[in-house]
């Protein structure tokens, strides 16, 4: 996945002027990513690298990311940083929890993008309307999200649960996997050959136990794509996200193309927390369980420079990190970092032929510093592991800062003229 | 005096707004406003609650002043909710570990707090300065990795140990307490509070009477103009996030040293995130500050009683944030009103009608 980061920036100045689409870009993203893991499985001897349980489970746990992360990806197009996607999440996990119980899943979601909306219709008040600060209002909506969520499930969850942090339980989806292909999937994973077996685990995971959330969830991606970039609507909102100025003098309605785009911001991160509360490991509200997902999501929009397919990136190494955690333990985690100096190697590679002699000098220091904790550790302590998101995210952002472009307007305040 | 108004008016209308607005949301659930209110007024002079909210004061008073530092130089220091964490493991490990004489031992802790909290502020401080990275996004990571790194810290094969249920580092020896004042059964007040309070008054001399503060005041008004004035911007950033880092990592200290003795699972989260609100309310102003923070902990002490009358409790952080939101609502639309009615008297004294314009 990172792989698609670095290469995209290059594509334009490629010297001869080949205009490479960008699902090719991504498709030869997603192949690298999976070779890389191939090798590094191979060559460490882990095959739950790529096996399914890992890739469902990194499924499960990115969809939470990649929901809050489009939230984001919305509200910052139109110009409007959302730093209470975690609050608008809390009080998603709350709404779907209290529907979900008592008229199952289908509600669940319902109720859980009406709450996350109402996060958002509040910091759009807030911040449209009134002007405040963005990051300002986004802390309070943190503050109030958690507050309200606790008061509320003290009040309404306490006298059926007996316990004031937990709701009862809720009613799960029905999952489904595409049979015959999955067991023919699950013969090839079991063959043990290179490459072959590692996408027959990926793709079995990706069609196994699958709720309709996460077929909403990743159709919510291209749709979010195709509203923002090829709508008149989504021009707009883009524009007022670029220079609400212009916008406005040409007749673009900002304050509603503001409103719109942080309102379902905040649906998409009440959804993300339905994802938490629906995942069939847990099945209920627990206070605390969004554990900085909001923050998550939107560093994976960070991550993929305020695109969607670079925010899915995000999302699946984020999901993956985590699951592969859960799945096998910080040893596996440690072949990982052994992958991540096999990346970095092929990025020398480039970087020589590019004759970029700071940037292969840099990429060789950390290679070697990468492969002697590879080397010196057993594994990587799970503590770590949880806050990988956190550290690519500086590292990112460290390296590729410069090469990162957000809306340009984004986080100013607007005030009508 | 219209200038005071401006000033005071904002907080009391939130305060009034959220005092209603939870009020109604009380009757909505079932309960009387009147009586949760009154239960909670009472309870400050029962037990240790009112020595209770004078060392929460303390300790949301040097967060917000972390927290202010920042404000003052356009800078959002989100990080206050990790440096503190940092500080407080690495302070607790650093005083159970050395024997030094009584006095020597609680400074070194202190420092080596102040230090630790520096150094967590300085990554993003430095990510800032050399590339560029907004600093909202670096500390927010940070408050993560945080999480992480203490967590690390206090395994049992680290530096950890195991208490009961809880994990814990080493007890720091009785050299490196500082001594409270005690009330008898009322409890024991932090002797920490003083270094607090020695802070507030640091920091209004430091933003007033300095020419340091001076030029973090006026680089945050306008960093272009500061610049032009030959302010170095990259320098400002720097050194008040240091600061902000470096008084973040006390906050832990007034618990630290005066009650728990370790660093534990049991560890007070979230002073960071109250603190940003508390330096809002207070208009990072030491004097605003001192009276948010005595709000704070007067809502969060007091808010105990509440379970006695059969309110949940959580009603005071609802109380908390909506109070933060309609603050900075307030103080908009007051600086709108006065910056309308500034361009109108203008306007009239020029003698333009269309002056407001």
């Amino acid at each position: 996945m990172i792989s698609t980061m670095e290469e995209k920036p290059h594509v334009p100045a490629a010297p001869r002027k080949r205009k490479v689409p960008g699902w090719a870009v991504a498709m030869l993203g997603v192949a690298g990513a999976i070779a890389l893991l191939s090798i590094t499985s191979y060559q460490t001897g882990f095959p739950q690298l790529t096996s399914s349980g890992t890739t469902q489970t990194a499924v499960r746990l990115a969809l939470p990311i990649l929901l809050a992360g489009l939230g984001g990806l919305w509200a910052e197009r139109a110009g409007v940083v959302n730093i209470g996607l975690e609050g608008m999440m809390i009080m998603g996990t709350w709404g779907a929890a209290w529907a979900g119980y008592q008229w199952g899943p289908w509600a669940a979601l319902v109720a859980a993008v009406v709450f996350g909306s109402l996060g958002g219709l509040l910091h759009a008040i807030a911040t449209v309307t009134f002007g405040v600060n963005h990051i300002v209002s986004g802390v309070a909506i943190n503050l109030l999200g958690a507050g309200l969520t606790k008061y509320l499930s003290t009040l309404i969850f306490l006298p059926l649960s007996n316990n004031p942090r937990q709701s009862p339980p809720v009613q799960s989806f029905d999952t489904f996997s595409v049979a015959g292909l999955g067991d023919w999937l699950g013969e090839l994973e079991s063959g043990q050959r290179l490459f072959i077996s590692d996408v027959a685990g990926i793709l079995r995971g990706l069609v196994t136990g699958v709720s309709p959330l996460t077929m909403i969830a990743i159709l919510l991606l291209p749709l979010s794509y195709y509203l923002l970039w090829r709508t008149r609507f989504g021009l707009r909102l883009r524009s007022v996200g670029e220079n609400p100025h212009a916008a406005d003098s040409l007749g673009v309605k900002v304050y509603f193309h503001k409103y719109v785009a942080v309102i379902v911001s905040g649906g998409l991160a009440g959804l993300g927390g339905a994802a938490l509360v629906l995942n069939p490991g847990q099945l209920s509200y627990l206070e605390g369980q969004t554990g900085g997902r909001g923050y998550i999501g939107l560093a994976a929009m960070i991550f993929g420079n305020w695109r969607p397919g670079g925010l899915l990136g995000g999302a699946a190494l984020f999901g993956y990190a985590d699951g592969l955690q859960l799945r096998s333990g910080g040893e596996t985690v440690l072949a990982l970092v052994y992958g991540v100096v096999l990346l970095l190697a092929v990025i020398v590679v480039w970087q020589l032929i590019r004759r970029k002699w700071f940037s292969a000098a840099a990429a060789i220091v950390v290679a070697v510093l990468m492969y002697l904790l590879y080397i010196s550790l057993d594994e990587i302590p799970s503590e770590f592991v949880s806050y990988a998101p956190h550290m690519v995210t500086l590292a990112v952002l460290a390296v590729a800062s410069q090469r990162l472009r957000m809306p340009a307007a984004d986080g100013l305040v607007y005030r009508r003229g | 005096m219209g200038h005071l108004r401006g000033k005071l008016l904002p907080p009391a209308l939130a305060i009034v707004f959220s005092l209603l607005l939870c009020g109604v949301a009380l009757i909505i659930s079932g309960a009387n406003p009147l009586s949760a209110f009154g239960a909670m007024v009472t309870q400050v002079g029962k037990g240790t609650t009112l020595v209770d909210i004078v060392n929460s004061t303390g300790i949301y008073y040097i967060a917000a002043l972390a927290v202010a530092i920042g404000f003052q130089m356009n800078l959002f220091n989100i990080g206050v909710e990790g440096q503190y964490r940092v500080a407080a493991v690495i302070a607790a490990v650093v005083g159970g570990s050395i024997a030094l004489p009584p006095g020597i031992h609680t400074l070194v802790i202190i420092i080596v707090a102040a230090l630790a909290g520096a150094a967590w502020a300085a990554i993003p401080a430095i990510l800032k300065v050399t590339r560029g990275v907004n600093e909202v996004i670096s500390t927010i990571m940070m408050n993560g990795l945080a999480i992480g790194f203490s967590a690390y810290l206090i395994r049992r094969d680290v530096f950890g140990e195991l208490r009961g249920n809880n994990i814990r580092t080493a007890e720091i020896p009785e050299s490196g307490w500082m001594p409270g004042i005690s009330f008898g059964g009322s409890g024991t007040m932090f002797g920490f509070l003083f270094v607090a309070i020695a802070l507030g008054i640091g920091y209004w001399v430091m933003m007033n009477k300095t020419r340091f503060g001076f030029e973090l005041r006026a680089s945050g008004e306008s960093s272009t103009a500061a610049s032009a004035g030959g302010v170095s911007a990259k320098k400002m950033v720097l050194l008040s996030m240091l600061i902000s880092g470096a008084i973040a990592g006390l906050i832990s200290l007034p618990e630290l040293l005066g009650r728990d003795h370790t660093f534990s699972l049991n560890f007070t989260a979230g002073i960071g995130f109250s603190g940003i609100a508390i330096a809002l309310l207070g208009r990072n102003h030491p004097g605003g500050i001192a009276f948010g923070a005595l709000l704070w902990a007067f809502l969060d002490k007091s808010g105990l009683a509440l379970d006695n009358v059969g309110v949940p409790r959580e009603i005071v952080t609802i109380m908390q944030g909506s109070i933060v939101l309609s603050v900075v609502v307030a103080y908009e639309v007051v600086r709108r009103f006065e910056l309308a009615s500034e361009q109108r008297r203008v306007g009239r004294e020029l003698g333009t009608v269309g002056g407001a314009a």
